[in-house]
């Protein structure tokens, strides 16, 4: 366990796991058609648009970006109470019959994920849903796994992994924090 | 403490600035989900709502109604006819029997002043006042202010003026006491007989004549003459009403800004407020009641999560 923060990607192991991630997006899906590419509130919306970018400069095509906010969807409102603000979910797209690959920035207890899928079932049936994450840390408490992983890492289950975007927090990079140094 | 809403909303006086942004930034996304094909999240599955409407009301209930449909809450709609309040039933005894019937939140309408507060502090499920008296109709002012903000994008140092029938109006006191609270500079202007006695203590500039009113202010919240809480007295007639106070499309053309119109509704078109006025240009009155909608589900959404000592027990396990 490390005893302070450790940097386990730097901005530019950022950018090459997003450009992976990209590939492995259009590899997956033989291409880029019928596909929408949907960042879950709020540091997975930058990392779809990352992605997105790089997936115009190999094909040469502009994948729509969507956001979705799983706020609503979460199971813990009464135990762990309303979070301070929800963020905007964007998918004015019929989703019917398209190919959806949401992207989060941690996968851990996997509960994100399901709230995630049951929000997209309200905005119709797409013909697939895959997962793409820039980071796995294990520690599933949920039958799901990602199709698509940047980095998988092993910490204690009390550590926090922070994914940092330029947008947001002025860097690109993923952080391991341990618990007595963090909240 | 200020990040939640506590256990009821009976009115926005006790609300601080911080709850009441609060309340406003919640609503924002909300506004989407009426927009979705399927308006509806799970947000509040399994929870019971009673809608208890001792008074009459359009609006408000079913904007109520929509508010906890679309969080998926369970309803259930109880109005003075037709109901034990008929034979007699005391207000805390048909919330008892709700509440053993494991109800979890109560939004009720009353004719008296203070019947909201009365009821919260007997009954442990949530209270919403949804109007009670003269006294507050917080969700109104709430919405208020969401439209107002919606427009002019900041709500400090904007200038709000009341019109018409301040006295009975419990959309006055809530909207003055949240304006007031989000730094927004108040007036109120209305027939001397028709404003409260005590309101210079409210700290709100009065204008004695409508178009020096239209002159200063960037809106215009204009109340409904409350005719069945009249007995009699206040205003000489209706026509006497619309010439010297009804808001007229002359009038506000005379006026060297464009100035925003408010209405609570239900309007009594051509007394406080003229028709080409309120199906006008600036009119945002059809906005605030799509507001109501969004303002109310946030409400819903804060109250049910609201439990202080809920939310420290479980913080060890959030995710992240």
């Amino acid at each position: 366990m490390p005893a302070k923060n450790s940097v386990v990607l730097d901005a530019r192991a950022v950018d090459r796991a997003l450009k992976r991630m990209a590939d492995e997006i259009i590899e997956l899906h033989n291409g880029t058609e019928d596909l929408i590419v949907v960042g879950i509130q709020r540091r997975g919306v930058q990392l779809a648009t990352r992605i997105v970018d790089a997936i115009r400069e190999r094909e040469k095509v502009d994948v729509p970006r969507g956001a979705l906010d799983i706020t609503l969807y979460r199971d813990d409102l009464q135990t762990v109470g309303p979070r301070p603000v929800v963020g905007p979910t964007d998918l004015p797209w019929n989703l019917e019959g398209k190919q959806v690959v949401i992207i989060d920035d941690v996968l851990y207890t996997g509960r994100t994920v399901r709230a995630a899928l049951d929000e997209l079932a309200d905005f119709g049936r797409p013909a697939r849903i895959a997962l793409a994450v820039l980071v796995d840390r294990g520690g599933r408490e949920l039958p799901i796994h990602a199709d698509i992983v940047g980095k998988k890492i092993e910490v204690a289950p009390t550590d926090r992994v922070d994914v940092l975007v330029e947008e947001l927090d002025g860097k690109d990079a993923v952080v391991v924090v341990p618990r007595d140094e963090g909240a | 403490m200020t990040r939640t809403l506590g256990k009821d909303l009976l009115g926005l006086e006790p609300l601080s600035t911080e709850q009441i942004r609060l309340i406003l930034d919640t609503a924002e996304p909300f506004k989407e989900v009426s927009e979705r094909q399927i308006k509806k999240v799970p947000a509040l599955r399994g929870m019971m709502i009673a809608n208890l409407f001792f008074e009459a009301s359009t609006r408000t209930r079913i904007s109520f109604e929509f508010a906890e449909k679309r969080l998926s809450a369970d309803t259930v709609n109880v109005a003075s006819t037709g109901s034990s309040v008929q034979k007699g039933e005391t207000l805390v005894d048909t919330a008892r029997n709700l509440e053993a019937m494991r109800i979890n939140m109560v939004v009720i309408r009353h004719s008296a002043s203070g019947a909201a507060h009365f009821l919260a502090d007997r009954i442990q499920s949530n209270v919403i006042n949804a109007g009670d008296g003269t006294h507050e109709h917080p969700t109104q002012g709430l919405l208020d202010l969401l439209t107002l903000r919606d427009h002019f994008r900041t709500l400090e140092g904007r200038r709000v003026c009341i019109v018409g029938d301040v006295l009975h109006s419990r959309v006055a006191r809530s909207n003055i006491w949240g304006l007031t609270k989000m730094g927004v500079e108040v007036a109120v202007c209305g027939p001397r007989s028709l404003l409260p006695k005590d309101i210079g203590e409210f700290g709100v500039r009065v204008f004695k004549r409508i178009d020096e009113a239209i002159e200063w202010a960037e809106a215009l919240n204009i109340l409904r003459l409350q005719l069945e809480r009249m007995q009699a007295g206040y205003i000489p007639s209706l026509r006497e009403y619309n010439r010297v106070f009804g808001v007229t499309r002359e009038r506000l053309d005379r006026a060297d800004h464009p100035v925003l119109i408010m209405h609570p509704g239900p309007m009594n078109r051509g007394v406080e407020i003229d028709s080409d006025v309120a199906d006008g240009e600036h009119s945002v009155i059809l906005d605030q009641v799509t507001n109501g909608v969004a303002v109310r589900m946030a409400v819903l959404y804060l109250l049910a999560g609201g439990r202080p000592e809920l939310a420290d027990a479980a913080k060890g396990g959030s995710e992240r």
